[in-house]
């Protein structure tokens, strides 16, 4: 579906919660006045400017931002056509960029005086990033993860005990990370007083998803500004990979009104996307409802959720955030995908040659720009989001290459 | 502009009236569509009916409910791995019509194969298997646009939730386009969860009514024949779901088939929760 273009592609969602059909707020009336009040909450903060100066000194200080652009040059010439960048957001505190959106709710959080947090988590890493700014500002903090994930990321759920936190295991439904957001749902409309929802990915009820966004636009803003230094003009193409899409939307939504840049969504494509094993919503689902929002999700022909598959724990996810779907629809991003096999051999070549071990999530990103870049010249300018490191990913990878350690 | 339609709510108005008449409150009951099968669920369905329900609401089994309790969760997985669906229980509702015509029927469940189905056909064919209204748990006021005003339009009552976070600025939303009754949730939770307290229901329920004349009636929480006589006396109704599912649950045998007196054990507890229901004036 293409529909007609809009005069600037930033100003979603409406007052209403929706990118174009997509968004919304499909909750039970218990957590409506709750969302309201969210929304409320955070309308003013983003107007004050005491919120975003508390906000930007965390991010400096104890996030480690603003995160480097960094010239990859040694991949650039392996490719042989493309320069590359890479946006080091795996270099935050907690390794990935999900702790730049936790940063942002917690303050929020606590300007509404919540006294609790909770959260989802699939690979864990919003659940560590969680549990970290949940132990530096002293709130009791529960993370539901699916009893599946707990079982292949075992590292990460010892250190979210060692930060305090509490992490449930759930085993409803497919146990795993759809299945645990459902779980912290259940949670937060039985605790409806005094917890705060730290929702991990652009995607749930209205305002979660402009929410989580504008906190992980700082991706963006300072991929512009710092290419603006380094280059003196705009990138040609930015490339990032989406489960839910929060570092995806960080990095692209600065740059949609900027025509000449080219920007490209990197779905996982597990086993395939003609297999039953992805989590390539956009490319092999159809719009749904699901988690308080309209959008693509993974659906069977009753209408009933499908099981994503990715070997990226933080990908395999049945839905996508909102505003994905409208970019979508409206052509303005491009959305591919990626194999679990092609992941893997991006994983190995960035260790390699760049002596990066990236995240599987971002080695999908990669292995698209080794599909492009070989065919750009030297002068077109490509910015991959490096949102996470890979050392969590060891063990599945060893796993996958048939190695023992 | 129009004025907003109601949906068809003579089934529901009729069974609220004549409870009423008798001085007593009504026994809603909750199970779900396809569980443990097809053939057992129309059985229980017939069979609570006989043992004093007054409406029936059939939950339309989904992957991700995520306002249900476990033992709600568990009954809609096992109506989809016996091949249930929302067309199935479409059909339940009309086998169930062949031979009752006066029980109220309400869906109760989520939005998403409704809208993966086709609202228009969706309506359509509800109505014509004989569904008086729906409750749609992930449909607040916010979005009536998409399923609450086509329903009424095509003649259906669509059943508001009210709950206890929802206050008096709100609850006139909640209302608006409200029919059939209106369904307190009685706690801040999930089904199959604390019970409520009483007093807490009988000042809630005084509340919602002074912003409407539809009945009010009392779900999640409730278990015991006691507990819903206690509910049923500050209320239009009681709601049950869980624990009868709960005892579906526990007479299953280990291919989650059911074991010959299933049917009849969930009916005996239905029975005794219709007369604790009925033995409450109000």
């Amino acid at each position: 579906m293409i529909l007609d273009k809009p005069n600037t592609y930033r100003a979603g969602p409406d007052e209403s919660g929706h990118f174009g059909i997509y968004g919304g707020r499909f909750v039970a009336e218990t957590l409506m006045p709750l969302i309201l009040e969210l929304e409320e909450a955070w309308e003013a903060a983003k107007v004050d400017p005491s919120f975003q100066q508390e906000l930007d000194y965390f991010l400096e200080h104890y996030v480690g931002r603003p995160s480097p652009l960094y010239h990859a040059e040694r991949l650039s010439d392996h490719l042989g056509g493309a320069k590359i960048y890479f946006k080091r957001d795996e270099l935050n505190h907690t390794g990935a960029h999900k702790i730049n959106n936790c940063m942002g709710q917690i303050l929020l959080a606590r300007r509404m005086k919540k006294t609790r947090i909770i959260a989802e988590t699939g690979a864990g890493q919003h659940g560590v990033a969680t549990a970290t700014v949940a132990a530096r500002f002293g709130l009791p903090c529960t993370v539901y993860m699916g009893a599946v994930d707990i079982e292949r990321q075992q590292p990460n759920v010892f250190r979210m005990r060692l930060l305090g936190a509490e992490v449930i295991p759930v085993t409803s439904g497919s146990s795993t990370l759809k299945d645990a957001m459902n779980e912290a749902l259940r949670d937060w409309v039985t605790n409806v007083e005094d917890t705060f929802y730290i929702i991990g990915t652009a995607a749930g009820p209205h305002p979660y998803p402009a929410l989580v966004r504008d906190f992980q636009s700082v991706i963006g803003n300072e991929t512009k500004e710092q290419m603006h230094k380094a280059e003196g003009r705009l990138p040609d193409t930015l490339v990032a990979c989406i489960g839910g899409g929060s570092n995806a939307i960080g990095l692209f939504h600065p740059f949609l009104d900027d025509e000449t840049v080219k920007i490209v969504g990197v779905e996982a494509g597990g086993h395939g996307v003609d297999t039953d094993k992805h989590a390539a919503s956009l490319t092999g689902g159809q719009p749904g409802v699901l988690h308080g929002n309209r959008t693509y999700l993974l659906q069977d022909d009753d209408g009933q959720i499908i099981e994503a598959h990715s070997i990226s724990a933080g990908l395999d996810y049945p839905g996508i955030g909102p505003e994905h779907s409208w970019l979508h629809d409206l052509g303005r991003v491009d959305y591919v995908s990626v194999t679990d096999t092609e992941a893997l051999e991006a994983f190995q070549l960035c260790s390699r040659i760049e002596g990066i071990i990236p995240a599987l999530e971002p080695a999908h990103a990669l292995a698209h720009v080794m599909k492009i870049a070989p065919d750009l010249p030297r002068d077109h300018i490509l910015v991959m989001n490096m949102c996470g490191r890979g050392d969590k990913d060891i063990f599945t990878v060893a796993d996958a290459l048939g190695v023992e350690i | 502009m129009s004025t907003p339609k109601v949906g068809d709510t003579a089934r529901l108005d009729a069974r609220f009236a004549a409870c009423k008449a008798e001085g007593r409150a009504a026994f809603v009951s909750f199970i779900m569509a396809g569980d443990p099968d097809q053939q057992t669920s129309l059985k229980i369905a017939k069979g609570l009916v006989a043992a004093g329900v007054d409406v029936l609401e059939l939950g339309m089994p989904f992957t991700d409910p995520m306002a249900d309790g476990p033992s709600i969760q568990a009954a809609g997985l096992r109506a989809l791995a016996a091949g249930a669906s929302l067309k199935s229980t479409l059909t339940l509702v009309s086998d169930f019509r062949a031979d009752d015509t006066d029980t109220p029927i309400i869906l109760m469940g989520y939005y998403n194969p409704i809208h993966y189905y086709g609202v228009d056909t969706f309506l359509a064919d509800a109505k014509a298997a004989g569904v008086d209204g729906l409750i749609i748990v992930d449909l607040p006021p916010e979005e009536d646009s998409e399923l609450c005003l086509p329903a009424l339009e095509a003649g259906l009552s669509f059943i508001r939730l009210a709950t206890p976070t929802t206050d008096d600025k709100r609850l006139p939303a909640v209302l608006a386009n409200t029919s059939g009754f209106v369904y307190y949730v009685s706690i801040a939770g999930i089904t199959g969860g604390a019970a409520p307290e009483a007093d807490a229901v009988e000042q809630a329920v005084a509340r919602i009514k002074r912003h409407t004349d539809l009945p009010v009636v009392v779900g999640f929480g409730i278990r015991t024949p006691e507990q819903a006589k206690a509910i049923a006396a500050t209320a239009d109704g009681a709601v049950v779901g869980s624990a009868l599912i709960a005892v579906v649950e526990e007479n299953l045998d280990n291919q989650n088939q059911a074991k010959s007196d299933l049917v009849d054990k969930v009916v005996a507890l239905g029975r005794s929760l219709a007369e604790g229901v009925h033995s409450a004036h109000n």
